[in-house]
């Protein structure tokens, strides 16, 4: 019995393992100038504890295996373990997942911490349950401000911006595809009008909730055109599952015509 | 107590818990304003003495613009329109001027009779997710029949004042939603949880005389007994809701002309 369930833990871990090996479900491409740095960090990550899980694996079946009743009438026996050993290994763990997240500190701050530069493109992300919003300041380069009495989807005032009155509102662009040119610093300013979402789209390898009440901002750079899915990942209610958007990489050239064919629609 | 006896009473209380729920429920419930069975006889009303109303309701000032309503989100509904962009409809006008979707309906004179609500539901339909009709009207203690033509999945939810709100899931080829309200109130909002663009408003009367106008801005209410009645119309333009009342009096088969106009808000 115990070298049966020794084979299984055995059986389990190498299955395990063959699927990373074989890469059956892999990364996506990366879009972002920040990506090899989360890739590096994420693989780094995986070796080490993969490692770990195939010799903790291996020591468990070797102790099914080795301390498990025997036929000839010997029982498996209580043993509170080593000490020492325990605290060596907890002390190493320890030591481990701190320096992997001193390690992963720079690319974090390089994201979070360290503010887009100057002449970063500043794009307004707004999550509500269950859709994604998208302001571009306009030719002004500033955002008007935002009315929360006049909110009102049914009449495309997603915002609840006030066009008549606020100057800096007059040429904000409001979408529902967030578009922005390759090869361009752009700064997202992450907002939400109702519950805490989450921004995530994995070939920009970036995540971060928007959390109601804050303006988060997270920046980046985009090196391949193409159509990308955005999606929200907090569960934020029940349309959930459908709270997803695209992103669209483009030339500066298509972007400008793109923007501009917003604009006309606003 | 022996170990039965405490099965017996935890059984108990959980009966008693259960019958407790069921009622509370059962009392919440949506409950016409009068009973059925005790509800007065409609008053019989001389069908050769009878009026109508009509009239034409315009706006007044720059037609406003509708902005696009975005869908993105929800790629069934893009492709129901067929990539064509879908307006805002409170800001709707029609081309000669008028407005469509003006809820007209009587406010007041009509007291002294008793009305049935009519056997036959008003239907709400969700199609290429937007409501329609856009606006429409109900007597309190009607039938709503709530249908989709959509393969997504809705969410009802009418936001009264006077009435129960209540908010219900409908997914792809779900049966109909039937619902009553059982108190009159000028307008009830209806959003979609999953597609917050989505506005109906229903109009719930005490009596049968109510009109929506359509395409050409007008609108006629039929049936009226002689008597003299207060005419309220109310538009969405603007998005926030105006009304605006009239007085005309009916005599025996007449028929009145009662014109409205609005502004952008």
């Amino acid at each position: 019995m115990g070298l049966a369930l020794a084979l299984v833990v055995i059986c389990i871990t190498v299955t395990s393992c063959y699927f990373f090996w074989a890469h059956t479900w892999w990364f996506p491409i990366d879009i972002s100038t920040i990506g090899p740095a989360v890739d590096h960090q994420f693989m780094l990550t995986l070796v080490i504890t993969g490692i770990i899980f195939v010799v903790a694996q291996f020591a468990l079946a070797y102790a099914v295996w080795k301390y498990g009743s025997k036929k000839d009438g010997r029982k498996a026996r209580y043993s509170h373990g080593n000490s020492a050993l325990e605290a060596t290994w907890t002390l190493a763990a320890a030591v481990l997942f701190i320096g992997l997240n001193l390690m992963g500190y720079k690319t974090w701050a390089a994201i979070h911490f360290i503010g887009a530069p100057p002449g970063a493109m500043q794009i307004e992300v707004w999550g509500q349950q269950f859709e994604w919003y998208f302001r571009y300041p306009g030719p002004d380069g500033k955002f008007g401000p935002v009315h929360v009495e006049k909110v009102d989807d049914a009449m495309g005032n997603y915002l609840g911006l006030d066009r008549d009155h606020d100057a800096d509102s007059k040429d904000d662009i409001v979408t529902a595809t967030l578009a922005f040119p390759v090869n361009r610093e752009v700064n997202l300013i992450l907002r939400s009008k109702d519950v805490t979402h989450s921004f995530y789209v994995r070939e920009l390898r970036m995540k971060q909730d928007l959390v109601p009440g804050m303006e988060i901002p997270i920046h980046f750079t985009a090196t391949k055109t193409g159509r990308y899915e955005l999606a929200c990942a907090e569960l934020c209610g029940l349309g959930h599952y459908k709270m997803r958007a695209f992103v669209d990489v483009m030339t500066q050239q298509d972007f400008d015509k793109w923007l501009a064919q917003q604009a006309a629609s606003q | 107590m022996r170990k039965q006896n405490w099965i017996l009473l935890f059984t108990a209380l959980m009966i008693l818990a259960l019958v407790a729920c069921g009622k509370k429920e059962e009392e919440t419930a949506e409950q016409p304003a009068t009973p059925a069975t005790n509800a007065p006889a409609p008053t019989p009303i001389d069908q050769s003495t009878v009026g109508e109303v009509t009239g034409k309701v315009s706006f007044e000032g720059t037609k406003p613009k509708t902005p696009v309503i975005h869908m993105d989100q929800d790629p069934v509904c893009v492709q129901k329109h067929a990539g064509k962009p879908v307006h805002a409809e409170d800001g709707d006008v029609n081309d000669n001027g008028t407005l469509p979707n003006v809820f007209v309906y009587v406010k007041s004179g009509a007291e002294k009779y008793t009305f049935a609500p009519p056997s036959d539901p008003v239907v709400l339909d969700q199609n290429g997710c937007m409501y329609q009709p856009h606006v429409l009207g109900i007597m309190a203690g009607q039938t709503l029949k709530v249908v989709s033509s959509d393969a997504t999945t809705h969410n009802i939810h009418p936001m009264p004042k006077d009435n129960r709100e209540w908010n219900m899931s409908q997914a792809p080829g779900a049966a109909p939603i039937e619902q009553k309200f059982a108190r009159p109130e000028i307008m009830v909002p209806v959003k979609c949880n999953q597609h917050p663009w989505m506005r109906a408003w229903i109009g719930v009367t005490s009596n049968p005389f109510y009109a929506v106008t359509g395409s050409d801005g007008t609108f006629t209410i039929k049936g009226l007994p002689p008597g003299t009645y207060t005419i309220e119309a109310w538009s969405a333009i603007g998005g926030t809701g105006q009304t605006s009342d009239q007085t005309v009096t009916i005599g025996p088969k007449e028929s009145k002309t009662l014109d409205f106009s609005f502004k952008a808000s």
